[in-house]
């Protein structure tokens, strides 16, 4: 789906050459700094890069409409910014910014439930805790049903057992529907748990690349 | 009515008892401004002279091209003094927008203005082109640098903003959109806020200079009502299209923030 070549941004990552298939769960795993969330960052077109070619399903980034192309990777922060309004708002802003119909009350609570946000539509967003902000965040971009999702430490304001929950879900609802997860993390254990593909980053290099299944 | 009392020197020169005021007031307060109140009412003072002087050669010598500087005299003077005032945070791209954005709305409210509702003949003259092109360009200025300043702010405070909106699929235009809208309603509120209080808290410069010079209240009114919708018009389309334009500054072609 996505192919790396002699991709570099300035001094922050050097890859040359990277693949990430279609309908998997691919796990980007380093420690701080180490450019995983740049390799996302390229991977939705919110950079270029400064060396090198990115090619998603065969077709050069540089060709493709910037716009079209995040609507079709969406992307999940690491801080996801909580936009002023209710939850309803926060749920429906990504369908609006698409010019796209916003579902109905009964479709959006169902989301909540898929991310155990058991908040009302109309309570002020503002009000959530961190772990739920991130939680309304996720359920924002699943929202999209977009054909890849990029999500950045998902995970990193939630406890064990919420985790577990989230990414069981996550990787449930990717098979399900043949949806595509490029996902960075902390976890070696999540990753192992979950990817098809674990891509281990230091440095700015992809240094190994493993199939946990196999 | 048309008997006007003309000033003398002396009685001008009375008039610096206000200024000889405020700097006792200051002095006392031990507040430190008084080079500046000298140097601006010496400043005025001499501008004041000076234009009256090339006004008077101007309204005598009526034509085409002195008109024509005048009002380019005022445009370069009105987008240097915006230029100059946000120098350090400008791109080089924000600042043609600033130019062409001033040029575009001022000069095509002051000939509609001139052309279409006041009607004048010949097209140049000085008396109507000078101060009605002045008020244009003077206020259009005060909004644009208040649009220049909250435009700035807004993309630096709310870039992360921004950024989710962009993330999410949203074009450039729906992204900075809030910042857009807040900065053109800020920017249109003195001229809006001027309107409500016009006639009732204060008569304006126009209006009193018009009444003084003899002009019948009511004429003087029909040409204040008129020239406070050309100052909201050319205010409102100067900052409008520089917002327009000067968020896309804050992008690249593949649509990602500079």
């Amino acid at each position: 789906m996505f192919e790396f070549m002699d991709v570099g941004y300035g001094s922050m990552l050097s890859v040359p050459d990277l693949r990430i298939g279609d309908e998997q769960i691919t796990s980007l795993v380093g420690v701080s700094g180490s450019g995983k969330t740049t390799v996302l960052r390229l991977l939705n077109k919110m950079i270029s890069p400064t060396r090198g070619k990115i090619f998603f399903q065969g077709v050069c980034l540089e060709q493709i409409n910037p716009v079209q192309h995040r609507r079709n990777v969406v992307m999940l922060s690491q801080v996801p910014v909580i936009f002023k309004g209710t939850i309803r708002d926060n749920l429906c802003v990504g369908l609006r910014f698409q010019e796209r119909k916003a579902p109905e009350d009964t479709a959006l609570n169902r989301i909540l439930k898929d991310v155990r946000l058991a908040k009302s539509l109309d309570l002020n967003a503002a009000r959530l805790s961190g772990g739920e902000r991130q939680r309304l965040a996720l359920a924002r971009v699943l929202l999209l049903d977009a054909r890849v999702y990029l999500l950045d430490e998902p995970s990193s304001a939630l406890d064990d057992d919420t985790e577990e929950f989230i990414f069981d879900m996550l990787t449930s609802h990717a098979r399900q529907t043949g949806k595509t997860i490029v996902m960075v993390t902390h976890s070696r254990i999540i990753a192992r748990r979950y990817a098809d593909v674990r891509i281990e980053m230091a440095d700015g290099k992809c240094v190994q690349r493993a199939c946990p299944h196999e | 009515m048309n008997d006007i009392i003309d000033l003398s020197i002396l009685q001008i020169g009375m008039a610096y008892i206000f200024v000889l005021m405020v700097l006792v007031v200051v002095r006392v307060r031990g507040i430190r401004r008084e080079a500046e109140i000298v140097i601006s009412s010496v400043r005025m003072t001499l501008q004041l002279i000076l234009v009256g002087y090339v006004l008077v050669y101007v309204f005598d010598h009526p034509g085409p091209l002195s008109t024509g500087i005048i009002i380019a005299l005022m445009e370069v003077f009105a987008i240097c003094t915006v230029l100059w005032k946000f120098r350090a945070k400008l791109t080089n791209p924000l600042r043609r927008v600033i130019v062409f954005s001033m040029c575009l709305g001022t000069l095509s409210c002051i000939f509609y203005f001139l052309l279409v509702v006041v009607r004048i003949s010949p097209w140049y003259d000085p008396r109507y082109v000078v101060p009605i092109a002045g008020m244009l360009i003077g206020n259009s200025m005060t909004g644009i640098s208040l649009g220049v300043q909250l435009l700035i702010e807004g993309m630096t405070t709310q870039k992360s903003i921004v950024e989710e909106a962009l993330v999410l699929g949203a074009t450039p235009g729906a992204a900075t959109r809030e910042i857009i809208n807040s900065t053109f309603d800020a920017a249109i509120l003195p001229t809006i806020n001027s309107m409500i209080g016009m006639g009732i808290v204060f008569l304006p410069g126009m209006m009193t200079g018009q009444i003084l010079s003899g002009i019948v209240p009511t004429t003087a009114i029909a040409y204040q009502i008129a020239i406070m919708l050309g100052i909201l018009g050319a205010v409102s389309l100067t900052v409008i299209i520089m917002l327009q334009l000067g968020c896309r500054t804050f992008f690249n072609h593949q649509d990602q923030l500079r």
